[in-house]
């Protein structure tokens, strides 16, 4: 019962930081760019939500102009790789640790407490304890999750098949050629660092208000995390191709990450222990894939010389 | 139609590596012109390629397409005017996406991009048509992924998507000698049916001196950065590989050509 408690929870915290794991995606895979802004957007994007809460602005404004902050983070990482011609790792790195100043400059201290404050999470268990449905906090973040990440994903399906979303596909796939057909690669790769660091402190808005909290540390790792939810999915739904199925594959890689979490926790491992574990996950997803592929190499290898040894 | 005046490019400049390969090159392209560039490793025939379409600055010269001095424009907004093939099969497509995918792109060279759909059902069947002229059974195969296809395939798209809307000037950069003989054979027809269907302007670097013969009106042969003959007409059809290659040992001083160039 409490394990089954726990998944529940589990799916919640899923479903809320694979928004952040859909943005990593766009410019991990989509892009081929390796955005190291993560850890700050994400910040920000609580750090933006919780100010503007305990300000008295409603949450769901609030969200939005946490939106706004992430997009704001990732133009400035373009800038630094596009125009400062800074190293694209580089170039996340710095704004990561800048905005770790300035999310501490937003929030005027290290963390805030929403407890006392409206989120939409509560909005939403009042307003359906109203209609008389009480549902526990974990079953409304769930509903909350699904209808944000439905959200993002047809948003996001929708942009990446118009012209602007398909050239910037086609940058992460092959530079050259974008520019020879015309486009300026600085802006396709402009475009997608706003968007993808939009989503990430989307997340971090939403994980903020669903832990009632937003603390200038919260976002140390989940780079790695939204990595592990990626190659997750990417492990366990390996056949499909198309873009919409793949996010999908990166909302189930999310939810399965923090199962597993939830798992290990339930048999005893210490919080302080889960960065190492999250980090070693990813190393095991990015590892098997090529484990399984060599050793299927080797067997073929070894079948086709047995095959000419008996002939 | 292009022009281009005293162009000069030097790589590594002011290091051990200094090279200059495009010295103060002159060449004047009229409409219409099909013209074969051959010479050896390091004449600078891919470089003239890539300064006329802006991949890297020049140094110096100018280079004047229709009238408008091109050289300080970034290759982006000079794409409007170029078709290009590469070399490398894999540097023209974008091997992710599907061939209708690529050839929408394509579609839209140097076409403002914005909020509609990457592609139409009308260019679908458009697409379908064209890559039916190519006779490789492509129309079939508009959702694949472009990686699926074969190297010549992928460069019968890259060629197809080069000429969807007709550029003032096609760049084909040795585009054919990574195929093999048949498929190099079959993607070079093409490429004439194209451009004579189309009536296009093109630049055609090979290594092939026969194919150099065979196709266009009009063949440069380049040699330290400038070019060192230049010849078109009725006297270009008459010539043979031999020729070239005394012309070459002549006019180059004997540095020669290697044995990969009797292709």
């Amino acid at each position: 019962m409490q394990f089954l408690l726990a998944v529940e929870g589990a799916i919640a915290q899923g479903l809320l930081w694979s928004v952040l794991a859909l943005g990593s995606y766009l410019t991990f895979r989509l892009l081929n760019f390796t955005d190291m802004t993560v850890d700050g957007s994400f910040t920000t994007g609580a750090c933006v939500t919780a100010i503007c809460i305990v300000n008295g602005i409603p949450p769901i404004l609030a969200l939005l102009v946490s939106l706004l902050a992430g997009g704001i983070a990732g133009a400035i990482t373009g800038f630094l790789h596009n125009k400062l011609e800074i190293p694209e790792v580089l170039a996340g790195i710095l704004t990561q640790i800048s905005l770790y100043s300035i999310n501490l400059r937003i929030l005027g201290r290290a963390n805030q407490q929403l407890l006392q404050y409206d989120t939409i999470f509560k909005q939403l268990q009042n307003l359906l304890a109203e209609i008389g449905l009480k549902l526990s906090s974990d079953r409304v973040a769930i509903i909350i999750g699904l209808i944000f990440v439905t959200i993002v994903i047809v948003v996001l399906y929708w942009f990446f098949g118009t012209e602007i979303g398909s050239i910037i596909r086609a940058t992460g796939n092959n530079e050259a050629m974008v520019r020879a057909l015309g486009q300026n690669t600085e802006n396709t790769k402009f475009i997608a660092l706003i968007i993808a660091n939009s989503c990430i402190a989307l997340a971090g808005s939403l994980v903020g208000m669903y832990q009632g909290a937003a603390d200038v540390g919260m976002g140390a790792g989940a780079i790695v995390i939204g990595l592990a939810s990626i190659v997750i999915g990417e492990v366990i739904l390996r056949r499909v191709i198309a873009f919409g199925s793949k996010m999908v594959a990166v909302v189930i890689g999310s939810i399965i990450y923090r199962i597993i979490v939830a798992l290990v926790l339930q048999l005893g491992l210490s919080t302080n222990d889960l960065k190492l574990l999250t980090a070693i996950i990813v190393a095991l997803a990015l590892f098997l894939p090529n484990a399984v592929s060599k050793h299927n190499a080797k067997k073929a290898r070894e079948l086709a010389a047995r095959e000419t040894r008996d002939a | 139609m292009l022009q281009i005046e005293n162009l000069t490019k030097t790589f590594d400049p002011g290091t051990v590596n200094e090279k200059k390969v495009i010295d103060r090159l002159n060449l004047q392209i009229s409409a219409g012109d099909f013209i074969t560039v051959i010479g050896g490793n390091g004449a600078g025939k891919s470089t003239m390629l890539n300064l006329i379409c802006g991949v890297y600055p020049a140094d110096g010269g100018k280079i004047i397409l229709a009238g408008n001095e091109i050289q300080d424009m970034p290759e982006h907004k000079r794409a409007k005017d170029f078709g290009r093939v590469f070399q490398d099969p894999l540097m023209g497509t974008a091997a992710n996406m599907q061939l209708a995918e690529n050839l929408a792109l394509a579609f839209r060279r140097g076409k403002r991009r914005g909020l509609s759909w990457g592609i139409s059902e009308e260019e679908r069947e458009l697409y379908r048509k064209r890559l039916a002229t190519l006779g490789l059974g492509l129309e079939d195969r508009l959702n694949d992924k472009i990686g699926l296809l074969s190297g010549g395939q992928r460069q019968a798209v890259t060629l197809l998507m080069a000429t969807l809307n007709a550029p003032k000037l096609l760049l084909l950069d040795e585009h054919t000698a990574a195929l093999d003989p048949n498929t190099a054979e079959i993607v070079l027809n093409l490429t004439d049916q194209i451009i004579r269907e189309q009536k296009l302007t093109a630049l055609m670097v090979t290594h092939n001196m026969q194919a150099a013969i065979d196709h266009g009106n009009r063949l440069i042969m380049m040699d330290k950065g400038n070019i060192i003959y230049d010849v078109r007409g009725p006297e270009k059809q008459k010539l043979k590989v031999e020729d070239l290659l005394r012309l070459f040992q002549e006019l180059s001083g004997g540095s020669g050509f290697s044995d990969s160039m009797l292709g």
